[in-house]
């Protein structure tokens, strides 16, 4: 029952990433783009997780911790060099 | 699946939560891909990011219970980061698009008699009208 959870969960999730990239292909703005690689953040820390779940390790935690965590600091870095033209001032 | 999962009615709970957070992961995306407006398509990863990711590691918690018995909380740690972090995203990403569509004058109306919060300060405020600080 889970191995079939999974396999529908990673399809999903990869479906989730193949539109993240869609709109980072075409997003007529940069703010678009940020967001879409945000979104594409979100969805590797979910297939990575799914992946612990399939192997039934705990050792891909800290993998997904720290994609998350440089995944908040880029989309705040992008922003702040779109908002004022320089990310630290 | 070589790990032996002990009670058929854990092996739903996971399975039920992995499709709900494996769901909401992929409406967050279409929403995010066929939405028309920027604001519209800011709206819909925040679903992917709370309830999406939210269900697949609480069902990562719990199968780690039912496999070897004991309670694994550090997959909570993830989750409570991304809590925090996701409104600061979403405003930082709101922001930026502002200030940027106000460049290009293409802003909607507010549909109130005061404008943008960030363009235009209530009474009492210091700030000046282009939303940067006084001193800058």
């Amino acid at each position: 029952m889970i191995a079939i959870a999974l396999g529908i969960g990673f399809a999903a999730v990869g479906f989730g990433t193949v539109f993240c990239l869609i709109r980072l292909a075409l997003g007529p703005d940069a703010v678009d783009r940020a967001l879409a690689l945000d979104t594409l953040v979100v969805n590797a820390v979910a297939l990575i997780m799914l992946l612990g779940i399939a192997q039934a390790t705990a050792i891909h935690f800290e993998a997904a911790l720290l994609i998350a965590m440089l995944g908040f600091v880029g989309t705040v870095a992008f922003c702040k060099f779109m908002l004022r033209g320089d990310v630290i001032e | 699946m070589n790990a032996p999962i002990t009670s058929l009615l854990g092996e739903a709970i996971v399975a039920l939560l992995l499709l709900a957070g494996s769901f909401f992961m992929i409406v967050g995306s279409f929403g995010l891909l066929r939405l028309p407006t920027l604001m519209q398509r800011l709206h819909a990863p925040t679903k992917a990011t709370t309830l999406g990711v939210g269900g697949i590691l609480i069902a990562s918690m719990l199968y780690f219970v039912f496999e070897t018995g004991r309670l694994s909380v550090h997959e909570l740690l993830i989750t409570l980061f991304l809590f925090l972090t996701a409104p600061v995203t979403a405003y930082m990403l709101a922001k930026a698009h502002l200030h940027r569509a106000r460049a290009e004058r293409e802003l909607p109306p507010t549909g109130r008699p005061v404008g943008w919060a960030t363009f235009d300060p209530g009474e009492g405020s210091d700030r000046s009208d282009d939303g940067s600080r006084p001193g800058r």
